[in-house]
């Protein structure tokens, strides 16, 4: 009966999370998006969002192995979800050049210049992206309009968002309501037939995952009930006062990248609050700078910036936002 | 709805195999190691030498201070040395070595089975017995009990809490000590009311127990006062502060006792071991202990004599199995790896858990993703991931304000990181480190 024992503190079991679950878990919850984006927009968005993966993880490998010198780590599933939400986050046409230094950016500068997975403080997919749209504002805004899967990748034709539609309009003195002759319906809207960034249009696919990760426990609600419920109510009451001037609430939730930011950017857990309440006082933010841009900024669109804002904020929010420590307001009923 | 604590808190497998296993006793040692120190506080001083012949119950070592307690012998024999033996806290300790002889019980304790339900005896005898019968909690914390029946001055007991939640994963010792020997813990508990002068009594039990539940609600009708709460499963609810916000709603403040909020707690076992000291005079010399694994052929519950080496129990459900990687004593959550099957079963011992191999090695840590499972599970509501950062840091003033001393050890920011990080090993250095900076703080110049 001599056996050598392994011995540890305890505790001496554990759960079965892991890194990797979380990250396919929010690749697995993104697969409708891509798909709709596809039925859509053609395969255009699918060579898009290959090239993105493969490409962030190409650049994970080399930095990793032959700059940091430490073991690659690409199959942890992170490398890949950068890939597939940059992808999202540009048009469906966009030239494999740029989309190959989006990834060099998005890994390189947003994750692995701070030292890699779980020390960035900006969504790495979204410093790839606002990298893109300075660099490169004609083709990261030439928008192919949606034709349905047939849609051939090099000669999309393109168009506006409904968000551009508005704003060009709004700024020629157009009203509102005469605008919304010019875009989809909000069914249509909500079901994702409009142009747009490849992984954004459809708010039914987007709300799939959602739910997909509200179940496995990936995520809490809090960040994009919060972050929606802000764009609604401010937008709502900038709408209310004036009607002909500024969009209807539902409009800014179904367009643009409100639903795929609050669900699946603002949430990542590396650049996000570590409390509910700092979660929240994060997702308001967030929400109050997007209608900010959207209305009186120069872009159409404010997500991404907003979300990276906000993501500067993380550090000071978890500084001061504590969580409710046991025993800290008794009253016991005394 | 049933009751919960509200703060945090995990559902780890329950794997409690050996639920339906009836207590057994379990063969006497041929050697018993007896250790001096199987309570929290100052160990025992012995009052036998080498060559004393010893009954069982006799009393071995005295009590050596506020906080300690008496060791009795478990078997009857003589004393062959005194000598240090390694314990499951994994430190040598001094411990009584007696080879054992027959098994002969001093005259005055009682070793019949009926239930004895007198309850004439004074707060004061009550208090005075479970003193002399070196009681601590049986839960796994070995704190003496006798100290905890008598509240400081300005303090006052107002409802007894026993703990039959049994939150850890695997244990069912205290799970089949209320079902089988309900009614004794029961008047053990009305005992213990006694003693505290209180006329409310409340039993936790986690509804994977249902029997259990079923057992002391019948009876407890017969014993006024004593209310059964059913709770919800959900670890670490056997804690002290858990258990009394679950079952009566009261919050400890942070670094207070229970007493605070007018609440004491004991363990099922603790109030078994009270029956048996004032209703039978039997000293506190045996325990149950679950032994148990998946791999274990008859996961057993067993009534062990203390001083029992720990391979002894092994045997006894089915052998050791060839995959083992690692034993415990204790629960998974809480429990200490023992480095060696000598280790003799104490006080404190409330399972022996047999992991296999591929069970027992940690899984490699990887680099925090800040989900904020962990603070999200903590049942004290504080951030492990910010403690464990300052302690590699070690940035101590700065641990002692995000409360690293308010941790209760329980595991569940480790059992939940899905990067598989050693949070409460960076706690416990923290807590180690702070509280001697504390202590340093306030010793009088």
């Amino acid at each position: 009966m001599n056996r050598l024992l392994n011995v540890s503190p305890s505790p001496h079991v554990s759960g079965d999370y892991s890194i990797k679950k979380i990250m396919y878990g929010v690749v697995l919850a993104l697969i409708p998006a891509l798909a709709t984006s596809i039925w859509f927009f053609g395969l255009g968005a699918l060579i898009v969002t290959l090239v993105s993966i493969a490409s962030c993880m190409l650049f994970e490998f080399l930095i990793q192995k032959y700059i940091i010198k430490v073991e690659p780590t690409i199959w942890d599933g992170s490398a890949i979800l950068t890939g597939l939400l940059l992808a999202f986050n540009v048009p469906s046409n966009l030239p494999i050049a740029i989309i190959v230094i989006g990834a060099l950016i998005a890994i390189g500068v947003g994750k692995l210049s701070f030292g890699g997975l779980g020390q960035n403080p900006f969504n790495p997919a979204l410093v790839g992206r606002v990298f893109l749209l300075i660099s490169f504002p004609v083709q990261m805004t030439s928008w192919p309009v949606s034709k349905g899967i047939l849609t051939r990748y090099a000669d999309a034709i393109t168009g506006a968002t409904p968000l551009g539609v508005i704003k060009e309009g709004l700024k020629n003195g157009e009203a509102f309501s005469s605008l919304m002759d010019q875009i989809p319906s909000h069914m249509q809207l909500f079901m994702g037939q409009m142009g747009g960034s490849l992984g954004e249009i459809s708010a039914l696919a987007l709300l799939l995952g959602f739910a997909f990760m509200l179940f496995r426990k990936i995520i809490t609600w809090h960040i994009p009930v919060f972050m929606i419920a802000t764009i609604y109510i401010f937008s709502g009451i900038l709408h209310l006062a004036n009607p002909t001037h500024f969009a209807d609430p539902l409009f800014h939730i179904v367009t643009g990248g409100a639903l795929l930011g609050a669900i699946y950017m603002a949430t990542d857990m590396v650049t996000s609050p570590m409390t509910p309440k700092g979660m929240a006082i994060f997702a308001i933010g967030i929400g109050v700078i997007t209608v900010l841009i959207r209305t009186f900024g120069a872009y159409p669109e404010g997500v991404s910036f907003a979300i990276l804002i906000m993501n500067a904020f993380v550090p000071i929010i978890n500084r001061y936002i504590k969580p409710k420590r046991f025993g800290e307001e008794v009253s016991n009923g005394r | 709805m049933l009751k919960t604590f509200r703060k945090g808190g995990v559902h780890p497998a329950e794997n409690k195999f050996s639920a339906n296993a009836a207590i057994v006793n379990a063969e006497i040692p041929k050697v018993a190691h007896i250790p001096l120190g199987q309570h929290i506080g100052a160990p025992a001083n012995p009052v036998v030498k080498k060559g004393d012949q010893v009954k069982v119950g006799q009393l071995l070592a005295q009590s050596s201070g506020f906080v300690s307690a008496n060791i009795h012998s478990s078997v009857s024999g003589t004393v062959a040395k005194i000598d240090n033996v390694i314990d499951s806290s994994g430190f040598s300790r001094q411990s009584i070595v007696i080879n054992v002889e027959g098994d002969e019980w001093l005259e005055s304790i009682s070793k019949t089975d009926e239930v004895i339900d007198d309850l004439s005896h004074t707060p004061e005898d009550i208090l005075k017995k479970i003193k002399e019968a070196g009681i601590v909690g049986l839960g796994g914390a070995t704190f003496p009990s006798h100290i905890k029946l008598a509240p400081p001055p300005g303090k006052t007991a107002e409802v007894l809490l026993i703990n039959g939640v049994e939150c850890e994963p695997y244990l069912t010792a205290d799970h089949r000590l209320m079902f089988e020997r309900g009614e004794e813990m029961l008047i053990g508990t009305m005992l213990i009311m006694k003693a505290l002068k209180v006329n409310r009594g409340g039993i936790g039990i986690e509804n994977n127990k249902p029997d259990a539940i079923k057992n002391l609600t019948e009876l407890a009708k017969k014993y006024d006062g004593i209310d059964i709460v059913p709770l919800k499963v959900k670890y670490p609810q056997g804690g002290e502060k858990q258990l009394i916000k679950a079952v009566i709603n009261r919050e400890i403040p942070s670094g207070a006792l229970p007493i605070e909020v007018g609440a004491v707690v004991h363990n099922v076992a603790t109030a078994y071991a009270v029956y048996e000291a004032i209703q039978k005079n039997k000293p506190l010399f045996e325990r149950v202990v679950t032994v148990t694994g998946k791999s274990v052929k008859n996961p057993s519950n067993l009534l062990v004599r203390i001083g029992t080496p720990t391979k002894q129990l092994i045997e006894a459900a089915g052998g050791l199995p060839s995959d083992t990687g690692k034993v415990v004593s204790g629960g998974p959550m809480m429990g200490k790896s023992l480095s060696t099957l000598d280790t003799p079963i104490s006080k404190g011992s409330s399972g022996v858990l047999l992991f296999r191999e591929e069970e027992a090695k940690r899984r490699s840590v990887e680099p925090c993703i800040r989900c904020s499972k962990c603070v999200s599970v903590c049942p004290m509501g504080l951030e492990p991931y910010l403690l464990m950062t300052l302690a590699e840091n070690q940035i101590w003033d700065r641990s002692e304000e995000e409360k690293t001393m308010d941790c209760i050890e329980c595991g569940s920011c480790m059992y939940t990181c899905p990067a598989d990080r050693p949070l409460l090993d960076y706690i416990r250095l923290s807590k180690a480190s702070v509280g001697k900076i504390i202590r340093s703080r306030n010793k009088p110049v």
